[in-house]
């Protein structure tokens, strides 16, 4: 089986979801014309990133009655559709999020587990952690989605895997840092070798969108990546510029990368449960 | 052990990126606040030509005003490389004389010392051109450096003001680096950098040390979280150390809002949080 991803590489209005999601229908329109069967948005796409006391004003919750999802449920009609937004539980605490839509329907909900509260960042401040990391399946197979700060630890992605997500969708809005002599950023360097490693340690592939564009002196970097179970580029968006990458995944690699290589097979979940149980005190 | 290796730090730059993501940041920032133009103090020095080539490459020359604003102390070598900056630019260009707003005064205390001197000069150019800045429809561009906030070497309100800086995560020595690839006119590259408030008067020899051996130890101190001990561990003396030390922690009011008492629930600057560029 082969799919067609659409990587939206876009800039955001910051705190005006009715904007931002004008942009996102431009490009599900985009991407669906150009026989695209999922499109990825940015962390945050539909509120921009560094929202601070805006949190409250943009939240939303992923349903039909909502005025911005009940555009996008609609438009998941003829395409897979993974976007970025704030969810405000029932209890109101608010959650950096992304939805994966299908068929008009919201079929899972991520909410950010890890949030980044040091340096430049401080989302602690203004979010609620998440609490869960589950696969779940969509009409490509089991698919994981995580939220940048997410995938800077190891562990997410590994319980992904575990889980059975065979596809990987990472999202960003990260800013970028670290000048050298090098033509790209050190967190840009960072952020690819570490996608390039899941894919290559999961014999999965993972799909990765930054945003671009500036908030106040934050750059977001872009350059947006999928690499295949290989390790294997498939895809990569320009840095800086806003963008529709699209890129075939043909699914049977999985196959043919894990006939060859069987770490999947090999995993010691039960070993690994043990050892972890141990760690955390909970076995001798 | 934080060993600091002899040939460390290198403050060596890609300069064709640290030019793509400061014109975008010109661009994408002005255009948020509803702006495509931009004004420049052009001093005829490395900082401000630098400021002014990348807002010429971001906004279009055309869109770029830069000013000359000279003291009747002001050498004629700065504006003759300020000019150089316009000529090769192709910016719109002022030259607004200060001499009489600043002497106004200045005249009015006799023995007024130059520092006091030199701070009316740098706010005197901000009234310029913040004035400049409401007729031309274009936002001030900043162009102080990494080197000189963290240390301190400006005048608050004066040549700090700004409505943006794109060069002011830079060292010293590294907007030589970029200076070089913007091809900035050879003569400002290799002048010695200067206030110009008065003949002769140079940073370094007013502060007492070279851009070049200040940058290195900013960097290990700010950039790479090192101790005063390894710092001195590595071979840099320890009063230098010290010194810079105390210029950075008492120049912390330049780099930040005036503090607010707080009374309320809800306090500008506390926990009424936004970025300038809410809701653009």
């Amino acid at each position: 089986m082969k799919i067609t991803l659409a990587i939206s590489q876009i800039n955001t209005r910051l705190g005006d979801p009715q904007v931002n999601l004008e942009k996102h229908l431009e490009y599900i329109k985009k991407a669906r014309n150009s026989g695209a069967d999922l499109i990825q948005f940015p962390e945050l796409s539909l509120t921009g990133y560094v929202l601070q006391d805006l949190v409250p004003g943009v939240a939303m919750r992923p349903n039909a009655s909502d005025p911005i999802f009940k555009h996008l449920l609609n438009a998941s009609q003829e395409i897979d559709i993974v976007a970025g937004f704030v969810d405000e539980d029932q209890r109101s605490r608010f959650y950096i999020s992304s939805a994966y839509l299908s068929r008009g329907e919201v079929v899972h909900v991520h909410h950010k587990v890890y949030l980044p509260t040091y340096g430049l960042f401080d989302e602690g401040r203004f979010f609620a952690w998440g609490d869960s990391i589950r696969a779940f399946p969509t009409r490509f197979g089991r698919v994981g989605m995580l939220i940048c700060e997410d995938f800077w630890h190891a562990s997410p992605p590994y319980l992904l895997w575990l889980d059975g997500a065979d596809l990987l969708l990472f999202s960003s809005a990260s800013p970028g840092r670290g000048l050298t002599t090098s033509p790209q950023l050190a967190s840009a360097r960072w952020v690819e070798h570490i996608n390039q490693a899941y894919a290559s340690l999961f014999t999965t592939f993972v799909s990765h969108v930054n945003r671009v564009g500036f908030e106040d002196g934050l750059h977001f970097w872009g350059g947006s990546t999928v690499f295949d179970p290989d390790g294997v580029l498939l895809a990569q968006a320009a840095y800086e510029e806003e963008t529709l990458l699209l890129a075939e995944l043909d699914l049977g690699q999985i196959h043919r990368t894990r006939a060859r290589l069987p770490l999947l097979r090999d995993e010691r979940t039960v070993l690994v449960s043990r050892e972890l149980n141990r760690i955390a005190g909970k076995e001798e | 052990m934080n060993q600091i290796a002899r040939n460390q730090p290198d403050l060596s730059i890609d300069p064709s990126l640290a030019r793509r993501i400061l014109t975008g940041f010109i661009k994408s920032e002005l255009n948020r606040m509803g702006f495509s133009k931009a004004v420049i103090g052009l001093s005829g020095g490395l900082d401000s030509a630098v400021s002014c080539f990348l807002a010429a490459e971001a906004l279009g020359a055309e869109n770029v005003l830069a000013v000359r604003m000279p003291y009747k102390t002001s050498s004629q070598d700065s504006l003759d490389h300020a000019q150089l900056v316009i000529d090769q630019l192709g910016v719109q260009s002022l030259t607004i004389p200060i001499s009489g707003m600043a002497d106004a005064l200045i005249e009015q205390f006799p023995d007024m010392n130059s520092m006091r001197k030199g701070n009316i000069m740098a706010r005197t150019r901000m009234i310029v051109l913040y004035d400049q800045s409401a007729t031309f429809q274009g936002l001030v561009i900043g162009t102080s450096n990494k080197t000189e906030i963290l240390l301190g070497y400006s005048t608050i309100y004066g040549d700090s003001a700004c409505a943006i800086n794109p060069i002011g995560d830079l060292y010293k020595t590294q907007i030589r680096q970029l200076a070089k690839a913007l091809l900035v006119p050879i003569a400002i590259q290799e002048k010695a950098p200067s206030a110009d408030l008065w003949a002769g008067q140079t940073d370094e020899g007013e502060l007492g040390f070279t851009y070049a051996e200040v940058d290195r130890l900013l960097y290990l101190l700010v950039d790479e979280r090192y101790s005063a001990e390894d710092c001195v561990e590595a071979g840099f003396p320890r009063q230098f150390v010290d010194q810079v030390l105390e210029k950075i922690r008492r120049s912390q009011f330049k780099r930040v809002m005036p503090p607010i008492a707080k009374v309320s629930n809800r306090t500008v600057g506390y926990d009424f949080l936004y970025l300038r560029d809410w809701g653009t």
